[in-house]
């Protein structure tokens, strides 16, 4: 990982901004991700996944995190969410379940807090405000 | 003589699509949604645009992350709906004003604003989902009413382009379009927002208050709103709010003074905060 100390939005909790560091870490596990917007490459995944792996080189810990749909491990390890977004539909997991995922709560409690007007901004601007960053 | 007529600030939300296409703008979700676009839809049939100058980001659809432009100017002849990962959306192919696209890239280049051409180019919702909720139901093997010049702009990887960058080259581009020889009513959107973030722990994260802010120095300050930097669109709005940069654009192509002839906002549409201001030039 690269020094991030220099990056004034690294205080922002919860949230990875793509950055040039992170593009890097994570171009071949993004590239694999975009090809899942063609159906013709939808098809060969799901017909065999480890065998559409091996085409792009990215590191163990990315392949796993594929494989096992991890969601938030995708995003630490470079992913990028336009780029994870094409897994997820691959998968039919839309952008408002995929966030359902990622913060934990569930479609549905997610989808309640969205109706009710989101997520609030207030303790939610710094990692100082959260206690588990 | 071409003239920019009216701006056109707007959300892009890709679900807002899914609902036009799938027939369920009708459902209590989505009334308060499209309610907020009626008068507007009235107001493109009156003002019938020629030409669509729309300002939008490609979300990693057609390109991926091996070419990533940060201005890139569509200056091909037409630009297909792209499929996003669950099939292309059910809507018209986009024509260009080629012409017209192809002085304003030889004027921005001039202008010392260096933008890429792009003369293959798929569309995403980005472009797409602003022209539905504009025009409303366009059958796919129907018209788009107007001629669409699209500008896409990188929000994906950071940095994004500054505010002022894109107020800036929103001025070079009506400089551009004021010199160009046919009488063309053309209209500019400036799309994407606003507040949302999509991914991670703090994904649906809302800022109504800033969002609002931000509308009214759309209408009265725009200076303002060309000085807010990247990390305050990151940490007030969510780390896809950056996408409002795009705004900017549209705005700098507008009279410093303009009347504000409507405007929307409706928390939820999926993650997003939905955004909308419409904006005439005085002459
Ligand atoms: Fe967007």
């Amino acid at each position: 990982m690269a020094d991030r100390s220099d990056k004034p939005y690294e205080d922002i909790p919860g949230t990875f901004v793509f950055d040039a560091d992170r593009s890097r870490e994570g171009y071949h596990l993004n590239q694999f991700c975009i090809s899942l917007r063609l159906q013709k490459n939808r098809e060969a995944f799901n017909a065999g996944e480890e065998a559409y792996l091996d085409k792009y080189p990215m590191t163990a810990e990315q392949r796993e995190a594929v494989l096992k749909r991890d969601w938030n491990r995708l995003l630490e390890l470079g992913g990028n969410i336009y780029y994870t977004s094409k897994l997820a539909a691959n998968d039919g997991i839309n952008f408002q379940n995929l966030a359902g995922l990622m913060t934990g709560m569930g479609v549905e409690a997610y989808r309640d807090m969205m109706l009710h007007g989101g997520r609030p901004i207030e303790g939610n601007r710094s990692k100082s405000e959260w206690e588990e960053e | 003589m071409a003239r920019i007529t009216a701006g056109v600030g707007c959300s892009h939300v890709p679900a807002i699509g899914v609902a036009m296409d799938t027939g369920i703008t009708d459902e209590p979700y989505w009334q308060p949604v499209f309610d907020g676009f009626k008068k507007s839809r009235e107001w493109m049939k009156q003002q019938n645009p020629d030409v669509i100058f729309l300002v939008y980001n490609d979300h990693c659809t057609a390109f991926d992350a091996s070419c990533i432009p940060t201005f890139a100017l569509g200056c091909a002849a037409e630009f297909t709906p792209a499929d996003e990962g669950w099939g292309p959306r059910p809507v018209p192919v986009v024509k260009n004003h080629q012409k017209l696209a192809s002085h304003i890239a030889q004027s921005l280049v001039l202008d010392e604003f260096d933008i890429t051409i792009m003369n293959e180019m798929e569309v995403d919702h980005g472009l797409t989902v602003p022209l539905s909720v504009m025009y409303g139901e366009v059958p796919q093997d129907g018209e788009w009413p107007a001629l669409v010049i699209p500008l896409a702009v990188n929000v994906v990887q950071y940095p994004a382009p500054t505010g002022n960058r894109c107020y800036n080259l929103g001025k070079a581009i009506r400089r551009a379009i004021d010199a160009y020889d046919e009488d063309l009513n053309v209209m500019i959107f400036g799309t994407g927002g606003m507040s949302h973030q999509l991914q991670y722990k703090r994904a649906g994260l809302i800022n109504a208050d800033w969002d609002n802010r931000f509308l009214d120095m759309m209408a009265n300050d725009p200076v303002a709103a060309s000085q807010i930097k990247h990390v305050e669109y990151l940490r007030e709005t969510g780390s896809e709010g950056i996408e409002m940069v795009m705004w900017l654009v549209m705005r700098g192509a507008l009279d410093e003074k303009v009347t504000e002839v409507h405007r929307h906002y409706h928390v939820p549409a999926s993650n997003t905060a939905v955004g909308h201001i419409i904006l005439e030039n005085h002459d």
